[in-house]
């Protein structure tokens, strides 16, 4: 699925890295804790949070992640915004919550993968 | 055999909002000398998880990284408190990180579990009242 195609699908407001929306992403996690999102998870494209601060666009750095969607209405910072845009990550933020933005994703094909690969 | 190429960083412990900065800056640095993709994402996790560390635990400190043709160290010092119980600290789970740390996103007891699965080699040099120095080393 393309970006784009989360943003139209969560009604979501893109803040940041318009210029990537055409990328595609299979999976997602969703979490507010970032230990988790680096010990955990492995080749998600999408990080759904809530947790707004500088290290939430590191991390998805970190990890490689293509786009970060903040829901509950979360606004990031300038300072995350720059980051992003600098990482070529893609920023929106949602007025859903995690759990309804991650039922979406889900019925619509997206899935975890585990450690090993698999969906 | 080419130079090695070095990077050296001064983590700053006061101000939790630019923990991690050295780690992007080693990631792009790693892409724009045209590393593969699974050793940058070994590395910078390692190492952001150690830097974050630092921050959360150690006040700051120093991060070096040594770029060689077969290795590539991370070297992380500090002058915090040091490791009481280097085995317990090593479980998955196992955090001394207070509340305000977690409300921040980490905390969860897995930076140092995380640090080993992604390098070759992790040494840990600590002494309690002095600090701790943590040598990763992933191959190429």
């Amino acid at each position: 699925m393309k970006i784009k195609e989360i943003r139209d699908l969560l009604g979501a407001e893109v803040l940041a890295g318009e210029e990537n929306l055409e990328n595609d992403v299979t999976s997602a996690c969703c979490s507010d804790m970032m230990s988790d999102v680096l010990a955990y998870v492995k080749d998600q494209g999408v990080l759904i949070t809530g947790l707004i601060n500088p290290q939430v666009i590191r991390t998805a750095n970190m990890m490689d992640m293509l786009c970060v969607v903040f829901v509950r209405s979360k606004t990031p910072t300038d300072e995350m915004l720059e980051l992003a845009n600098e990482c070529g990550i893609v920023v929106m933020k949602s007025d859903k919550r995690a759990f309804e933005a991650s039922g979406i994703l889900y019925s619509n094909g997206f899935a975890p993968k585990t450690e090993d690969g698999n969906v | 055999m080419s130079d090695a190429v070095k990077f050296h960083f001064e983590v700053d412990g006061s101000d939790f909002s630019s923990a991690g900065a050295a780690s992007v800056m080693v990631k792009k640095k790693l892409r724009q000398l045209g590393y593969p993709p699974d050793i940058i994402r070994k590395v910078s996790i390692a190492m952001y998880e150690g830097e974050i560390n630092m921050v959360i635990h150690a006040n700051g400190g120093t991060a070096d990284v040594e770029v060689s043709d077969e290795e590539i160290v991370i070297t992380l010092s500090d002058r915090g408190p040091g490791i009481p119980n280097v085995e317990l600290a090593m479980q998955e789970g196992y955090s001394t990180a207070r509340e305000n740390i977690r409300n921040l996103g980490f905390g969860a007891g897995m930076g140092l579990p995380n640090m080993k699965k992604y390098t070759d080699s992790m040494k840990i040099d600590t002494v309690v009242g002095e600090g701790t120095t943590i040598t990763m080393t992933v191959k190429l």
